[in-house]
């Protein structure tokens, strides 16, 4: 580990307001809600920066534009911008972002993970990692990141 | 010889000082109650502890002593010889010197000290000793917070006892309490040095003696703790409070007079403190100082005090708020904090006190002149910057107060300020003689000066108080020779004159018009002086009430206006008759109550009819005689407009006729009934309504609608249950006799005992089912009166009423039904004896009901009704479970017995579990689903239905009852407050289950499994309910699974899933075997079609995901 902090002062911006969803219409009791881009948005916006008290948000290491989402096609792709370019923090960000989603989404669903591009300098590295299942699997094992991935989960799940 | 035995070890056990607090206590007990039951005296208790109190090893001695001490406290109402408490005080007087064990001497003491002169006292010399002894000897700012308090108890006591002894100790007293005292800062001890300064004074009156020389000193010791600075947290165990303490040091600072001169610039210096609380006391100080300290003492500091009180009353008011709440107060009032309320009583105090020199202080006052000054700069509020308006607000307070002290204050500020105020006005002196408004040539040319004005009502508001305020005293005393009612007359009419033009021209802007503000404070005031003709005329009195009166009746658009103006005539009307002011008492009835009662019966379209009601309502509440003129015109209207839909059936009268109705009986008559004592015209309002009833005789059929019926029904129960018994005897007697020549019904008791009776052809096709529409109302309204009398008043011919409604409940007249259920819960249960002013019984009345036989012929037309035991007719109960094959006639006949169910339910009558059954059958036998609604009647008797339903449940057959039962339980479950179900979870739960799964199956019940579903959420959420859980947890958790995926209701899914939410907080043990099943099925819900029910899932998902893991299988 590192002792000081990668990016020891990061730029904080403005939390979005949080949209009140129109009432679903009591007329029509089996109408369908499909998961939306904000649906996503709204289970990871909340996750903690590994190194600092602030929520990705926050950070703006993640946006809700930079969500893709097909429910009909159970895909969902989340491109994330690492705070500064030689973040060794990247993939454990990545591996947050993919186990919540895991938790939250349906199991139809196939979750992509990808580093926005020029933001990272190993970025293709970084994305291979993050969506090698095996490898995915490997980290959930080691019971240090597990802890350290549940630390930053937990206050998305508030 | 064994008590002997048994002392020594008392005494050895209490000297120990290794024995524990209880241990302690348990001997001091043994020892005291041998003194108490006299198998020991005091004097054989001291020889036996001889060696305990003098001992010279300081630990032993110590608790020997205290030991005496302690026993003596106990028995303090135990007579003592003279010579022993002699040779006791001497002893403890002595040991005051010896400060190794003086935890003893005090409590000694004090205890002797306190003793009752029938008990045997200390003498005045032995006090005196005691005390020498304690001033020479004691040096209590070295002791501890315990000792140090017995000290000052002591010293206190001795004061308060001896005073006479102690005093003849003289400065050393004075000096010795001095120096015990300084320094001290325990609350507890504080409370006791302020109150032994207080004593401390009084002992030395003469402002030339002993005390004299030492009011500084003492002051310089007193003073700093002024004012109280309080580090004791709120929480923290303490009994004194910063008030308490606060308190006790105010009345110490104005104990004596002499310590004015050290009190009164100490408190002034205060007052220029920043600190708030600092300004509060120090004003609070001086008010009560002053009091005691006299007016001369005062007069010196007068000009100090005004100016500081003037800088914190003009620094700490905030700027006046208009009409924020559309509130008229009575003259003009602001939230004050309280900086300004103590400033303002001080004030009021001083002027009591010295009259001339604060007055001519105010009168002189530059920033009173300045203010004088610039009103005239100023048009309107919005022109005057903030902080004039704050000075202005100020200033305005300070008349008031002035003006409301006294005549002669009054008189002063009217005399100089409030002449030249009506200078700047252009206002001149006029003769006050009659009708000079008529005539009067005065006509405000310009804008007013909003200042001005706003002075001037606070002047005559405070003029106001000071004659309301002292009842009839001053009013008789003044004359014409006062200033300022000689300064009032004269001016009254350009005043009134003045307000009346401002409300004229003011338009209705917003509702922050301090135009309309002025306007209706001023006139307000000027109607609201005490005496009929002086200081104000009548003439002006009429005026005002006419300008009002022009307000409500034709300004009704401009909100503000309309309702301040309207809260103003109530106060007005409220002021007259707490004053008894005869005469204008009879303006006001004339000019505003007679009035507007004759615009509610004109039919113009001008004003709405809702807007008259509401003026006519609220003027009502300003006295009862004014109400009960209001209830007659009311009474007048509504009759007129019954008529006319009695016999023309005029269709714009039924909605008039509601709304009078709905006045009546939701403003009137509660109104009435709380004030109490008009009894006679409630009562004669329903009468009449009847008399009118029976005096139509032809009702114009169709225009009988529910709303007016409704209406009806409703002021009859409200005339009728504020009445008397003897009153309702009287209309129901009426009411009967009316129902029984007027309608169709035949109420001859005989008939239907006897033999059965022909009822008029009770035709069970839905066409010919319909009573008669005038029947049908005649009969609601009685039934509305039956509903509404005390359960003593007599019900003529009951039987038959009883008949009547059992008979027309069939037909569907859900008020019958209503009145057999009122008339059940009221009934007397078996006439054991006692007086029964109803000559049927419960009992009878139940076999009746029950008993009475129903026939009908070929045609399934209801044909006769009556006779009892007669087997070959259908009972009320037959009817309910569908034997006569008609619907219709079925559910009527549940209704009702829902109704006689609820009667009997209040009752707690044993045959309500009959009626249950009858119920419960309909349920089982019958497919009236309407029943099942009814079955919340039964909620009130949740503990005993559920036992029924239970076994019912088990032993029904066939699933198609069961599941009937089922729904019975949820409706009376879900109506049940949850802390009843709480009580008998356990039993609930595995019915409850049942409940659910079976309500799973059915679409239409939707909402009934909602419900089910919030009662167990309620049980697991509380924390009793949550053991009932735990035990059947495995099978709760399988029903919640079930329902993640009910696709008839999103809300149930929700509710299921947060219910398994909260089921995961159960013990670890009970639920870990489930987990798996839990996450796989919650996995489910996570693709569900509604996005609530999705983030329910991700929570319920991570919740129980993590009951067992630390890390988390995905």
């Amino acid at each position: 580990m590192v002792s000081g902090l990668i990016n020891a002062n990061p730029i904080l911006y403005e939390k979005k307001e949080r949209r009140a969803r129109s009432a679903p219409s009591v007329a029509d009791e089996y109408a369908v809600e499909p998961i939306d881009q904000q649906e996503i948005f709204d289970h990871i916006r909340d996750i903690k920066d590994p190194e600092h008290p602030y929520s990705l948000e926050e950070l703006k290491v993640i946006t809700e534009d930079a969500i893709e989402v097909d429910d009909q096609h159970s895909y969902v792709r989340v491109t994330f911008t690492p705070t500064v370019e030689h973040c060794s923090m990247a993939t454990i960000i990545g591996l947050c972002l993919r186990v919540k989603l895991m938790r939250s989404l349906p199991s139809r669903y196939k979750v992509d993970i990808k580093v926005a591009p020029g933001s990272h300098a190993t970025e293709a590295a970084v994305n291979k990692q993050l969506n090698d299942k095996e490898r995915v699997a490997a980290a959930l094992e080691n019971p240090n990141l597990v802890d350290m991935v549940d630390e930053c989960l937990a206050p998305s799940f508030n | 010889m064994a008590e002997q035995s048994h002392l020594t070890q008392h005494i050895e056990s209490f000297v120990d000082s290794s024995r524990t607090s209880t241990q302690l206590a348990a001997s001091l007990d043994a020892v005291a109650s041998l003194v108490k039951t006299d198998a020991l005296t005091i004097e054989s208790l001291v020889r036996e502890m001889g060696m305990y109190l003098t001992t010279t090893d300081n630990i032993v001695r110590a608790r020997g002593i205290l030991l005496l001490a302690e026993v003596l406290k106990c028995i303090e109402s135990k007579h003592l010889e003279s010579a022993t408490i002699h040779s006791l005080i001497g002893f403890f007087t002595d040991r005051l010197a010896d400060w190794k064990a003086l935890r003893g001497a005090l409590v000694g003491c004090l205890a002797l000290l306190k003793r009752t002169s029938s008990a045997g006292v200390v003498t005045g010399s032995d006090a005196k000793v005691a005390a020498q002894s304690y001033l020479q000897n004691l040096q209590v700012q070295s002791l501890g917070q315990h000792d140090r308090k017995l000290c000052f108890e002591l010293l206190d006591c001795m004061l308060e006892r001896y005073p006479k002894a102690v005093a003849e100790l003289g400065d050393d007293l004075i000096y010795g309490i001095c120096e015990a005292i300084d320094a001290e800062k325990d609350p507890e001890c504080l409370m006791l040095t302020f109150h032994i300064i207080e004593s401390l004074v009084q002992l030395f009156p003469d402002p030339s003696g002993p005390l004299a020389s030492f009011a500084g000193d003492i002051f310089e010791i007193l003073g700093c703790y002024f004012p109280i600075h309080f580090t004791h947290p709120k929480g923290e165990n303490v009994d004194v409070q910063r008030d308490d303490l606060s308190r006790a040091l105010m009345s110490a600072f104005s104990s004596t007079p002499l310590f004015e001169p050290f009190v009164i610039p100490l408190l002034l210096e205060k007052m220029s403190s920043s600190l708030q609380s600092s300004k509060v006391d120090s004003l609070k100080y001086l008010s009560n100082c002053s009091s005691k300290y006299g007016g001369d003492r005062m007069t010196k500091h007068a000009r100090a005090i005004w100016s500081s009180l003037k800088d914190a009353i003009l620094s700490s008011l905030q700027e006046p708020v208009f009409l924020s709440s559309s509130e008229l107060t009575d003259g003009l009032d602001f939230q004050d904090n309280e900086i300004v309320t103590e400033a303002l009583s001080l004030l009021e105090q001083l002027i009591m006190q010295n009259n001339d020199l604060l007055l001519s202080l105010i009168v002189g006052d530059e920033d009173v002149n300045m203010i004088f000054n610039s009103t005239t700069s100023y048009e309107e509020y919005n022109d005057i910057s903030l902080q004039g308006k704050q000075k202005l607000h100020a200033i305005g307070r300070l008349l008031y107060i002035t003006a409301k002290t006294s005549i002669a204050s009054c008189n002063i500020v009217f005399g100089s300020l409030f002449s030249r105020l009506m200078d700047l006005l252009g206002f001149s002196m006029r003769n006050t003689s009659g009708d000079s408004l008529l005539i009067d040539d005065y006509v405000p040319s310009e804008r007013l000066h909003f200042g001005g004005l706003y002075l001037a009502i606070e002047m005559l508001s405070g003029f106001r108080n000071l004659i309301a305020g002292s009842e009839n005293l001053i009013l008789q005393s003044l004359s014409e020779h006062e200033i300022c009612c000689g300064m009032l007359c004269s001016f009254s009419t350009s005043l009134v004159k003045a307000f009346g033009s401002i409300l004229a021209t003011s338009s209705n802007n917003g509702p922050l018009d301090s135009d309309i503000y002025i306007g209706v404070a001023g006139l307000q005031i000027m109607a609201t002086f005490p005496g009929d003709d002086f200081p104000v005329t009548k003439y002006i009195f009429e005026n005002i009430l006419v300008t009002f009166m022009s307000i409500i009746t034709s300004e009704f658009n401009k909100l503000t206006l309309w309702k301040l103006a309207l809260k103003a005539l109530v106060r007005i009307g409220s002021f007259i008759d707490r004053f008894h002011q005869s005469e204008r008492a009879s303006s006001y009835c004339h000019i505003i109550v007679d009035n507007l009662v004759s615009v509610v019966s004109l039919d113009d379209s001008i004003m709405p009819l809702l807007v008259k009601l509401e003026a006519l309502s609220a003027i009502g509440t300003s006295g009862m005689n004014y109400m009960m003129k209001i209830a007659r015109g009311l009474e007048e209207a509504i009759f007129s407009n019954l008529s006319d839909v009695y016999v023309h059936g005029n269709l714009k009268s039924v909605e008039i006729v509601v709304q009078l109705l709905e006045c009546y009986s939701c403003k009137v008559l509660p109104w009435i009934h709380e004030k109490g004592g008009a009894e006679e015209v409630v009562m004669q309002f329903a009468f009449n309504i009847w008399s009118q009833i029976e005096n139509c005789l032809d009702f114009s059929v169709h225009v009988l609608e529910k709303g007016l019926l409704n209406a009806t029904m409703k002021a009859i129960k409200f005339a009728v249950s504020s009445c008397s018994v003897e009153n309702q005897n009287i209309i129901i007697q009426k009411a009967y006799s009316v129902l029984a020549s007027n309608t169709s019904f035949q109420l001859n008791e005989s008939m239907f005992i006897s033999s059965s009776i022909e009822l008029e052809g009770l035709q069970l096709s839905p066409k010919a089912y319909n009573l008669s529409q005038r029947d049908e109302w005649i009969l609601s309204l009685f039934a509305s009166v039956v509903i509404a009398v005390y359960p003593q008043t007599h019900i003529p011919n009951i039987r038959a009423i009883l008949h009547l409604f059992l008979t027309t409940l069939l037909k569907g007249v859900v008020p019958a039904a209503k009145a057999l259920g009122s008339m059940i819960n009221k009934l007397v249960q078996k006439s054991n004896g006692a007086e029964v002013s109803n000559d049927c019984t419960l009992e009878e009345a139940l076999n009746m009901i029950f008993d009475t036989k129903i026939w009908f012929d070929d045609n399934g037309i209801l044909k006769r009704c009556g006779g009892l035991g007669n087997s070959s007719g259908v009972g009320l109960t037959d009817l309910c479970l569908g034997v006569a094959n008609n619907r219709l006639l079925q559910v009527h006949a549940i209704s009702g017995l829902a109704w006689i169910g609820k009667g009997l339910l209040l009752q707690g009558h044993q045959k309500l579990r009959d009626v249950t059954m009858i119920f419960l059958d309909c349920i089982t036998s019958g497919r009236i689903r309407g029943a099942l609604p009814l079955m919340q009647h039964f909620n009130g008797f949740f503990s005993t239905m559920v036992p029924i339903l239970q076994s019912l449940i088990v032993r029904s057959d066939s699933s198609f009852s069961r599941s009937l039962l089922y729904r019975a339980f949820v409706h009376i479950m879900s109506e049940t407050p949850l802390v009843v179900i709480l009580g008998d979870a356990k039993k609930l739960i595995p019915i409850l289950l049942d409940c659910l799964s079976m309500l799973t199956e059915d679409i239409p019940d939707r909402d009934l499994l909602y419900g089910l579903l919030l009662v167990l959420s309620g049980i697991l959420t509380d924390k009793n309910g949550q053991e009932a859980v735990t035990e059947n947890a495995h099978i709760i958790i399988n029903c919640l699974m079930t329902l993640i995926v009910y696709p008839h209701n999103t809300l149930v899914r929700e509710t299921a899933i947060q219910c398994l939410v909260a089921m995961s907080e159960l013990p670890h043990v009970r639920i870990y075997p489930m987990r798996t099943q839990v996450l796989r099925a919650i996995s489910k819900g996570l693709d569900d079609s509604r996005r609530a029910v999705r983030q329910e899932a991700v929570r319920c998902r991570q919740a129980w995901a993590s009951i067992a893991s630390r890390s988390l299988r995905c």
